[in-house]
């Protein structure tokens, strides 16, 4: 399988991914909003006339970040704000910063101290998304959001083109699930990488360009002849990650190399930032804010006691997982929290799972490559 | 100008009537299915008046935390939850809690079962999470008042959200209790906790005198009234006592610090598994911590409470605490806690268990460098979890540390 060459309509992906300052820099038509998480508002940013792009650490050294951070902080944190110190994100028209865990709090107060950049944004979400008076705050919280867009922007958004946003977000958010679940259906058609570039790769580029970039690979494996694929899917077995962020394509590597497809995700880096679409019959802000709501909460969010587990063994079940792996990143509380339940719900489902703890920003996986055998021949 | 004062005379009185007072309070908790009160498990920043109101018992894990690691059983109970699958870096008050639910350990044989539990997460994220846990250990209801983070104001949809739950959090326990609310004595509670609060804060400021009466580490002892007994007789007349006796120490000259030379403040929440030890080390180097933004937490959203209109002042009140605010928020009240208590340097705890207090405390130090002019030292430590103490290496810092202080002289202070 590794000795496919992607196919070529992967090929911007790819660009993106390998280079994403290289790419906020060549947005010059646009002003580059920087965002963290899955829960930044996009649709907003977009409709605003600001070209959103996720933020991920870009693993260099760190040096300047150590003087405002302890040793004991995850390394998304701590990688985004290094490039920023560096001016390897000067790129940036400004960035927002949606409240998910501790660490990202006290990372947007750093940030916003820093003032590197003219337009900064904290959007303030409730912790909980499942009562009415949230819901009903979260939509306060977008509302007021929008007015710091175009108070920075000197424009109004108008309904419309909030309307097209929030439309062109769905053709993403839908053909990526569709990609998915081709890959699921059919393990050999994308590899595990392709999957990594996919995802993120339509978080850094122009939205449009992804929206039809991404609809051209969908015909593309629509057009290839399953059957071959089939053929190829024989003896593969079949895994789920989840996590927060997992930014790191070796480990996509690992899993292909050792002969596992990831079929599915419950990441922030995954399934958590496109699933589930916006109603486009509803008022925009409302139908955004019932997205949030419906949507697989990130664990730095309230949606019952046994939501995450529940979800994650109907996604293993449906989609017939051998295994799921948590991509786990050290000192994230969020996830460390949820971990043991989740993986007793697993072992009560009789769905095997392993736990990998690490860095974001650790190139080497040699140490984890015998645990992740071992794993995989084993399920 | 040295007195020698009695050993002996040194000692707080007060501290013996409030051991008496928390053991008659955790005697009540442990017994209270016995005569059918109802234990309500809530977050030190969480609103207990209305439990208080509904005659629910309070019980606080992170005061359980606090003496788990002054009885060095830390790292037993966080072993016992990292054999669970928790991992090490997460918070110890929350760790020790989780084993201890299990292995029903700790200095009190652990805690009485909870019949509801209340996570305000006013404090950090990690109570979320850890209420959740034990909402499904206990199989109990769980109410979160979510008090949104205010990190440049306090929005008008931030207060229509906390108002509205606050109504919530009444109904919540009004299903658990079957019980109506008293309105007149949820007023009477109100107006006992922030006279408390009051009070508290009176006992605090005590140690503006020079020489100081008490010490920050005399405050996290005395803590424990304010947040398990905030909105109660019992509080208010402990408190009371407490002034009273500092008085009388200012007005004896009696110091908590043998020949005070220098005053200290100290961030974040306290080693508590080395507390005598710490305070011996400054003590030592006749340096006192006179005061700390932790234990001044319980009386810092003062301003904010109409005690005639108690429930509604509160959403703002417990929305705008010390750790759920910008962090240059933090540091100017840190910069006006050194002018008022006049103090010769800053000493920060970078607590590992405690994410939300200790990122950020790198740039607070520099703003307090540069606007106050004084020394800080920063501390590796963990409140409760002794693995990740080095006392030599933390010897040789306070040693240094106090030597600048020293060189600086008694006049070298933010309050001048
Ligand atoms: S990885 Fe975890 S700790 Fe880090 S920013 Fe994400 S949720 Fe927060
Ligand atoms: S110590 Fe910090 S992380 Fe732990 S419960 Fe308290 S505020 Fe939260």
């Amino acid at each position: 399988m590794k000795e496919l060459a992607p196919m070529k309509e992967l090929m911007p992906f790819y660009q993106a991914v390998d280079n994403p300052a290289a790419l906020g820099r060549s947005i010059t038509h646009k002003k580059v909003i920087g965002t963290l998480c899955s829960y930044a508002p996009e649709e907003l940013i977009y409709a605003a006339g600001f070209h959103p792009m996720r933020l991920f650490a870009s693993k260099k050294e760190i040096h300047l970040a150590h003087n405002h951070l302890q040793t004991y902080c995850c390394s998304v944190v701590r990688g985004v704000l290094e490039d920023s110190l560096s001016g390897h994100l000067d790129f940036l028209h400004g960035a927002v910063f949606p409240h998910t865990c501790d660490s990202m709090q006290r990372l947007s107060d750093i940030w916003r101290l820093k003032g590197r950049y003219p337009f900064f944004a904290d959007v303030i979400l409730p912790a909980k998304m499942n009562t009415p008076s949230a819901n009903a705050y979260m939509a306060a919280v977008l509302t007021r959001f929008k007015t710091d867009l175009e108070a920075d922007a000197g424009i109004t958004i108008t309904q419309q083109a909030l309307a097209d946003a929030v439309h062109l977000y769905n053709r993403i958010r839908s053909t990526l699930s569709s990609i998915y679940a081709h890959k699921s259906k059919y393990p050999a058609s994308l590899t595990n990488r392709d999957i990594h570039a996919l995802v993120k790769g339509s978080m850094l580029m122009d939205r449009q360009q992804a929206a039809d970039l991404l609809d051209k690979v969908v015909r593309r494996l629509a057009s290839a002849d399953p059957a071959a694929d089939h053929a190829r899917t024989w003896g593969t077995k079949r895994l789920i990650l989840s996590g927060s962020v997992c930014d790191m394509p070796a480990l996509y590597d690992l899993f292909q190399d050792t002969g596992a497809a990831v079929v599915g995700d419950d990441l922030c880096t995954g399934s958590r930032w496109f699933e589930g679409l916006t109603d486009e019959d509803d008022e925009p802000i409302a139908a955004i804010t019932r997205r949030y709501a419906r949507r697989m909460v990130c664990p730095a969010k309230h949606q019952g006691l046994h939501t995450r587990a529940a979800h994650l063994v109907e996604k293993a079940q449906s989609l017939k997982a051998d295994g799921v792996v948590f991509v786990l990143l050290k000192f994230c509380d969020p996830h460390a929290f949820d971990y043991p339940y989740i993986k007793a719900f697993l072992d009560d489902a009789g769905i095997r799972s392993l736990v990998l703890e690490l860095d974001d920003s650790q190139d080497s996986l040699g140490q984890l490559a015998t645990r992740i055998e071992t794993f995989i021949h084993m399920i | 100008m040295t007195r020698t004062i009695d050993k002996e005379n040194t000692k707080i009185a007060a501290a013996k009537k409030m051991r008496d007072i928390m053991t008659t309070y955790y005697l009540d908790a442990l017994s209270a299915s016995e005569n059918n009160r109802q234990v309500a498990w809530i977050t030190s920043g969480g609103p207990v008046e209305p439990l208080v109101a509904m005659d629910i018992i309070p019980v606080y894990p992170e005061n359980h935390g606090a003496m788990i690691g002054s009885a060095k059983m830390g790292e037993d109970l966080c072993s016992k939850a990292e054999e669970m699958g928790y991992s090490t870096d997460l918070c110890a008050y929350a760790r020790a809690d989780i084993g201890c639910s299990v292995a029903k350990g700790g200095p009190i044989g652990g805690l009485p079962k909870p019949d509801m539990l209340i996570c305000c997460n006013n404090i950090c994220g990690t109570v979320l999470k850890w209420y959740e846990v034990q909402a499904r250990y206990y199989g109990v209801p769980l109410f979160i008042l979510d008090t949104p983070v205010c990190h440049t104001g306090f929005f008008p949809e931030t207060a229509a959200y906390v108002k509205a739950q606050i109504t919530e959090y009444i109904g919540f326990l009004e299903t658990a209790t079957r019980r109506k609310m008293d309105m007149d004595r949820m007023n009477q509670v109100g107006h006992l906790s922030l006279e408390g609060q009051k009070l508290w804060q009176q006992v605090l400021r005590t140690t503006a005198h020079k020489p100081s009466p008490m010490s920050a580490f005399d405050a996290f002892f005395f803590l424990a009234l304010i947040v398990t007994l905030r909105g109660t007789t019992t509080a208010v007349d402990f408190y009371r006592e407490l002034i009273a006796e500092m008085n009388d120490r200012i007005a004896k000259g009696i110091s908590v610090v043998p020949d005070e030379q220098y005053r200290l403040l100290w961030d974040n929440l306290p080693v508590w598994h080395r507390l005598k030890w710490l305070s011996k080390k400054f003590s030592n180097h006749r340096a006192c911590l006179v005061a700390d933004t932790y234990t001044s937490a319980w009386c810092g959203a003062i301003q904010y409470i109409d005690p005639d209109n108690f429930l509604d002042s509160i959403a703002q009140a417990y929305t705008r605490i010390y750790l759920n605010i910008g962090i240059d928020q933090m540091a100017d009240q840190v910069l006006d806690m050194i002018q008022f208590y006049d103090v010769n340097g800053l000493v920060m705890h970078s607590n590992r268990s405690c994410k939300p207090y200790s990122f950020g405390q790198m740039d607070i130090m520099r703003i307090v460098q540069k606007k106050a002019g004084i020394p800080v030292l920063m501390l590796e430590a963990d409140m409760v979890d002794p693995r990740s103490f080095s006392e030599s290496q933390m010897e040789t810092r306070i040693d240094a540390f106090m030597e600048i202080i020293l060189q600086r002289g008694a006049t070298g202070r933010g309050g001048q």
